[in-house]
């Protein structure tokens, strides 16, 4: 990698990214910092994400994108030695104050992880796994909302005769779509997606995207990609990250049409990353 | 040097071909002088009598595994889970050493552990005239198992992949949850095969059991009586025992064999079957 292209150069737009006025924010974070022991992760984060718009965050490996995003449900507090300062505020609620219930959070902000990760059960238990956690036990009620989910992740129809089939005979495609379906299920208000396509084949890839196309009209989603065509195909905003430091967040088009930074434009046409 | 590796193989193998031929050929020739099925079912041990019903034997081995791994099953499973996701390195530190020293404590030491402490403990907490029983067997069967079960199902829980754990969290469930509902069930199959170990452990074990069951051949009365198991028979009358009689013991030993082998094929079913998955 050529460390030049991603110096600083001259003009910098380093001033944030402000949502337009008529939207609702539903993240907001301010001068956050982030730590792994003595590595500095993130370094003073100050973004602002939309409701109900999908905001895709890219960026060379390492450069804090994956990070920033399980600091928004707090999976990050699984990793020893890892420390936050600043803010995190979903809507009103500082997600890091020591009152936020971590499994309410977790309920409200889901996730979807880079390799899908169905549990050793069948398709109908995976699914009903999270609403079970949550309380629901009435028979009627969990294959409604099974249903409903399986249908909203766009599935249904190819496993509605063997919900009783165990989740790891199904493909990676139709196991990372029984992933969000998992999510869909706990009636989350946001949705992480960590690299969610990156380990599938073209044609499931494309599923998802247009899954993700579908979501954005309930849930604000929030998809870390390596893929930029993926980011501009399904992104409403875009942030590019590099080594710890958020460069550049605006609307897509912008970003990859008129980038502000020179280290934004280096990295979306390729010189580097 | 391929033919180093094959004999070191074969020494296995030969061995289990040895005791086979050797347990068959001299113990099924009884069965030609006496019934086998009145030897299995006979309720009657009477060598001088030349009355040979070995059915408290095998019903003693039985009760005696099974209060053993009823009581060794949910400690061992819950210490596994406890170790694998409660614990941390400090408790560690200590509680792994101690269940493999556990595990290496020579059976008669277990055996000199229950005849003088649990076998009086027993007899005066509930006043019996012996403590000898096959509630104190059972214990100290329980403990021996412990390890075996301990061992084999944190393994099996350590093997579970992380990102099931992950993706629980991620849908809001707490730790306890995740940990109950899918990292245990995930491992079944190994902490499954873990009991089976235990089982044939339990099934086997003679110089502890003979130390504190009270050995008597009859049918048991309640779990506080005294009891005899299989391995015991032999164990007790072999060193005396002539013609017909030794006969017997050796077909006992056949009978316990052959149990023996249903566990390990059950064991190695559910091996096969987690393979699978």
């Amino acid at each position: 990698m050529n460390v030049d292209l991603m110096k600083e150069t001259g003009n910098t737009s380093s001033e944030t990214f402000h949502v337009d006025p008529s939207q609702k924010i539903k993240f907001n974070i301010s001068d956050m910092h982030l730590y792994y022991g003595d590595f500095h992760a993130l370094k003073g984060i100050n973004m602002e994400i939309p409701d109900n718009k999908v905001t895709a965050l890219i960026g060379p490996s390492g450069c804090g994108k994956s990070t920033l995003l399980k600091s928004l449900n707090r999976m990050n507090d699984l990793v020893p030695g890892c420390k936050i300062t600043g803010k995190v505020l979903l809507e009103d609620q500082d997600i890091y104050s020591p009152n936020t219930d971590v499994n309410l959070l977790r309920k409200r902000v889901g996730m979807v992880f880079q390799k899908p990760n169905p549990f050793p059960m069948s398709i109908y238990d995976n699914i009903a796994y999270g609403p079970r956690t949550h309380g629901i036990r009435s028979r009627a009620k969990l294959d409604e909302i099974v249903e409903k989910s399986l249908r909203d992740a766009a599935l249904f129809d190819e496993v509605k005769d063997d919900l009783k089939k165990s989740a790891m005979a199904i493909s990676g495609g139709q196991q990372q779509r029984l992933c969000i379906a998992r999510c869909l299920a706990i009636e989350p208000d946001v949705i992480l997606m960590d690299e969610p396509t990156s380990a599938l084949d073209p044609i499931s890839t494309s599923r998802i995207e247009d899954l993700v196309l579908e979501l954005k009209k309930k849930y604000t989603i929030i998809i870390v990609t390596h893929n930029m065509q993926q980011a501009t195909r399904i992104s409403d905003i875009t942030a590019f990250f590099l080594l710890g430091d958020m460069i550049e967040m605006s609307a897509t088009a912008e970003l990859f049409g008129n980038p502000h930074d020179k280290r934004t434009e280096n990295y979306i046409t390729g010189r580097f990353g | 040097m391929r033919g180093v590796f094959l004999f070191s193989a074969s020494v296995c193998i030969i061995a289990v071909a040895m005791i086979c031929i050797f347990l068959f050929a001299n113990g099924l020739p009884f069965f030609q002088e006496y019934n086998l099925w009145d030897f299995l079912t006979g309720t009657t041990w009477a060598p001088l009598r030349n009355i040979f019903g070995i059915m408290p034997m095998i019903v003693g081995s039985f009760i005696i595994t099974i209060g053993a791994v009823l009581l060794a099953s949910p400690i061992g499973i819950l210490t596994a889970a406890f170790v694998t996701y409660f614990s941390n390195s400090k408790i560690n530190r200590f509680l792994r050493p101690a269940v493999a020293l556990l595990a290496g404590i020579p059976s008669v030491v277990y055996g000199f552990f229950g005849m003088m402490l649990l076998v009086p403990m027993t007899k005066e907490l509930l006043n019996l005239s012996s403590g000898k029983s096959i509630l104190v067997a059972s214990v100290l069967l329980g403990i021996m198992i412990l390890p075996t079960i301990i061992q084999t199902s944190s393994a099996a829980l350590s093997a579970v992949p992380k990102n099931y754990y992950e993706g629980s969290l991620a849908l809001g469930a707490t730790h306890e949850y995740s940990v109950f509902n899918i990292m245990l069930p995930a491992a079944r199959p190994g902490i499954l095969s873990g009991v089976v170990l235990g089982v044939a452990r339990a099934v086997g074990e003679t110089t502890a059991v003979i130390m504190v069951a009270g050995n008597q051949a009859r049918m048991p009365k309640g779990i506080l009586k005294g009891i005899r198991t299989l391995t015991v028979n032999i164990l007790m009358e072999m060193g005396y025992a002539a013609d017909m009689h030794k006969d017997s013991l050796i077909a006992t030993g056949v009978v316990l064999f052959v149990i023996v082998l249903c566990i390990n094929a059950v064991f190695s079913y559910i091996n096969r079957r987690r393979v699978i998955q």
